[in-house]
């Protein structure tokens, strides 16, 4: 039975997609169950994957019974099983929320919004799950193109935004292509598993095609997560794109990228190459302290929430280059568990932003006051929750993953990384607080003003928003808490045994 | 001499690449980008497909004059078969960047990069 459970993910939402199309019809009420039946079967199935993994090791699934080499395999062990629990599980709860906002910003686009949504889901379970370079190409490209369309349903603007970041990610897609036409012409395989195999078989010094090779491709995955010179296309992106969209690629999306990304530097090419052979990881590791400051910094110059947001996932991304650049194992279990921390911070933080939008009709900050948290305390509850996590406070998530990536720098004595990690966290702090201090300190004096910019109380309810927007926000906080709390667990059960071999 | 004379085919896709990039950099016409990404990734297409090519080698369908044991004889249909794929995708992006298009079109009734960053900001 769980042989077969791998494939079953992406035809669950293969079949999800087709359907939601379909109900467009007659029956468009359904297209929201039908889309969260998908995400709550495949959470389930991938929790389930997870749990084997876990009891009894990694295993393989082959596409019409073709072994490795030739044929296609999906390949379940501990890092994909751990990075499809997560995707999925985050993506059901934000499905789950999406119900009012979706009503409000894209009306009559509801079906096809969701069938879209269940594409990019496809794309990513499909990148998580496979073992073979090329069809990771394929899923990549449904995954960005499902993501462009996300993008581009939102606000006024957000079509020029899916246009740039399209441009931007298929030149990616194209690096990435380019640089596997190279190992495929070296190698003759396309397998992962096979491809480890022969590379350290082969001469680097006489071999530029395995440098060229793995620069393209680095730089190809590392345009799709938005490391720093590369991120140009995610503030627009994040800001302009409807409420969900946001919330569904902001924590997914860059995630599997920086899976990607693990999964062809550690699990491919092998550790020592890349850190001794070639300098990618020294190179990732300044570019991704550079974006972490630079995010940081920006992030404390913006006014609108979701744009702070946006420009604080370019720094959180940096600190999962960071962890992967440090190449040792306290760098790893940084990197991994940052992907679970940050796929939910982000996560509960643009739910949060989605709220206030359909409830007060803006998330400008400056125009936060006193009043807002008592219209609605559970959802500035969940916020100043991840806000804390995300500064990194103990005893929530978000301290745990910057404690092992301190402790990676402190181990390779980078010390300009740790000094970077320090003062990274003073800036999240400045440019949370800053929301949180107005949140709850300020006193709403401008209540004419707010009246004046056209928030017309009968548009917008006030209050908290219905119950199926403020649970997901409290699931995400809480389960902030929980794996902060539990997070000793976790690193042993779960990212322990996911060590690439040779660190 | 040799050495340009023997990869002229690789020239050739090392120009298109070029051609390409400068396209969706320097153009600031929307549909002038998609043509340079359309030719970024023809470029990489040709390159993967002139990868397969062997000298003294026949297409590969089976002949019984050349035996299946010597794949010296037949060049390598892999990367045709991948490359008919990645066409598709190409495809595919063309189609979502042309409604793209349309749609900035609409809002803004211009396809000029720096009129839009304008329209963008002063909104």
């Amino acid at each position: 039975m769980v042989e077969n459970a791998p494939v079953l993910i992406p035809v669950i939402y293969m079949a999800a997609c087709m359907l939601i199309s379909l109900t467009r019809l007659r029956y468009r009420w359904l297209a929201y169950p039908m889309a969260l039946a998908a995400t709550v079967l495949a959470s389930a199935t991938a929790l389930g994957i997870l749990y084997h993994v876990t009891r009894h090791g990694s295993f393989n699934y082959y596409f019409g019974g073709w072994v490795p080499p030739i044929g296609i395999e999906y390949v379940i062990d501990p890092l994909s099983a751990f990075v499809l629990t997560v995707i999925n599980i985050v993506a059901g709860l934000v499905l789950y929320h999406s119900l009012n906002v979706n009503r409000l910003e894209l009306g009559r686009k509801v079906v096809p919004y969701y069938a879209v949504a269940m594409l990019l889901m496809l794309g990513l379970n499909g990148i998580v799950l496979t073992g073979d370079f090329f069809n990771l190409f394929v899923f990549l490209e449904i995954s960005s193109l499902a993501s462009y369309g996300l993008i581009a349903v939102g606000e006024r603007g957000s079509a020029f935004a899916a246009f740039r970041y399209l441009i931007l990610g298929t030149v990616g897609a194209s690096f990435y292509l380019l640089g596997l036409g190279f190992l495929h012409l070296n190698t003759g395989s396309l397998n992962m598993a096979d491809l480890a195999a022969i590379i350290p078989n082969l001469e680097f010094g006489k071999d530029p095609a395995i440098v060229i090779a793995l620069v393209m491709m680095t730089v190809g995955i590392c345009i799709k997560m938005a490391i720093f010179p590369l991120h140009g296309w995610l503030p627009d992106a994040y800001t302009l794109a409807p409420s969900t969209s946001s919330a569904l690629i902001a924590p997914i999306g860059t995630k599997v990228a920086s899976y990607i990304l693990i999964r062809t530097l550690f699990f491919v090419y092998g550790v020592d190459l890349v850190t001794e052979g070639i300098p990618v990881t020294t190179i990732l590791g300044w570019l991704s302290a550079i974006g972490i400051i630079y995010g940081s910094i920006l992030a404390i110059a913006q006014s609108e929430l979701k744009r702070m947001l946006a420009y604080s996932s370019i720094a959180q991304i940096g600190y999962i280059g960071l962890g992967i650049s440090m190449a040792n194992p306290l760098g790893f279990i940084g990197a991994v568990l940052h992907v679970l921390n940050h796929a939910f911070m982000k996560a509960c933080l643009f739910l949060v932003a989605a709220n206030l939008r359909t409830q007060v009709g803006h998330s400008d900050i400056s125009r936060f006051d006193d009043s807002y948290r008592v219209k609605m305390p559970w959802t500035m509850a969940a916020f100043t929750t991840a806000a804390i996590s995300m500064v990194g406070l103990p005893p929530l998530a978000g301290f745990f993953s910057k404690w092992y990536l301190a402790l990676a720098t402190i181990e390779n004595s980078q010390w300009v990384f740790l000094a970077v990690i320090l003062i990274s966290s003073l800036l999240n702090a400045v440019y949370f607080f800053r929301v949180i201090e107005k949140v709850y300190m300020k006193s709403p004096s401008g209540v004419a003003d707010d009246a004046g910019a056209g928030n017309d109380p009968a548009q917008f309810g006030s209050g908290e928003p219905t119950s199926s927007m403020v649970i997901p926000v409290l699931v995400f906080a809480a389960a902030l808490l929980l794996i902060g709390i539990f997070n000793a667990l976790i690193v042993t059960t779960l990212i322990q045994p996911m060590m690439p071999p040779g660190m | 001499m040799a050495f340009f004379l023997g990869h002229y085919a690789y020239w050739f896709i090392i120009a298109l690449l070029l051609i390409g990039f400068y396209a969706i950099i320097f153009k600031r016409n929307l549909v002038k980008q998609i043509i340079g990404l359309s030719i970024f990734q023809t470029s990489i297409i040709l390159f993967w497909v002139a990868s397969a090519v062997k000298w003294n080698a026949t297409v590969p369908i089976y002949d019984p004059a050349f035996p299946l044991e010597e794949t010296a004889n037949y060049i390598n249909p892999l990367p045709h078969t991948l490359m008919l794929t990645a066409i598709v995708v190409g495809v595919a992006t063309l189609g979502v960047a042309f409604a793209l298009l349309i749609t900035i079109y609409k809002h803004y009734k211009t396809l000029d990069e720096e009129e839009l960053i304008k329209e963008m900001k002063r909104w």
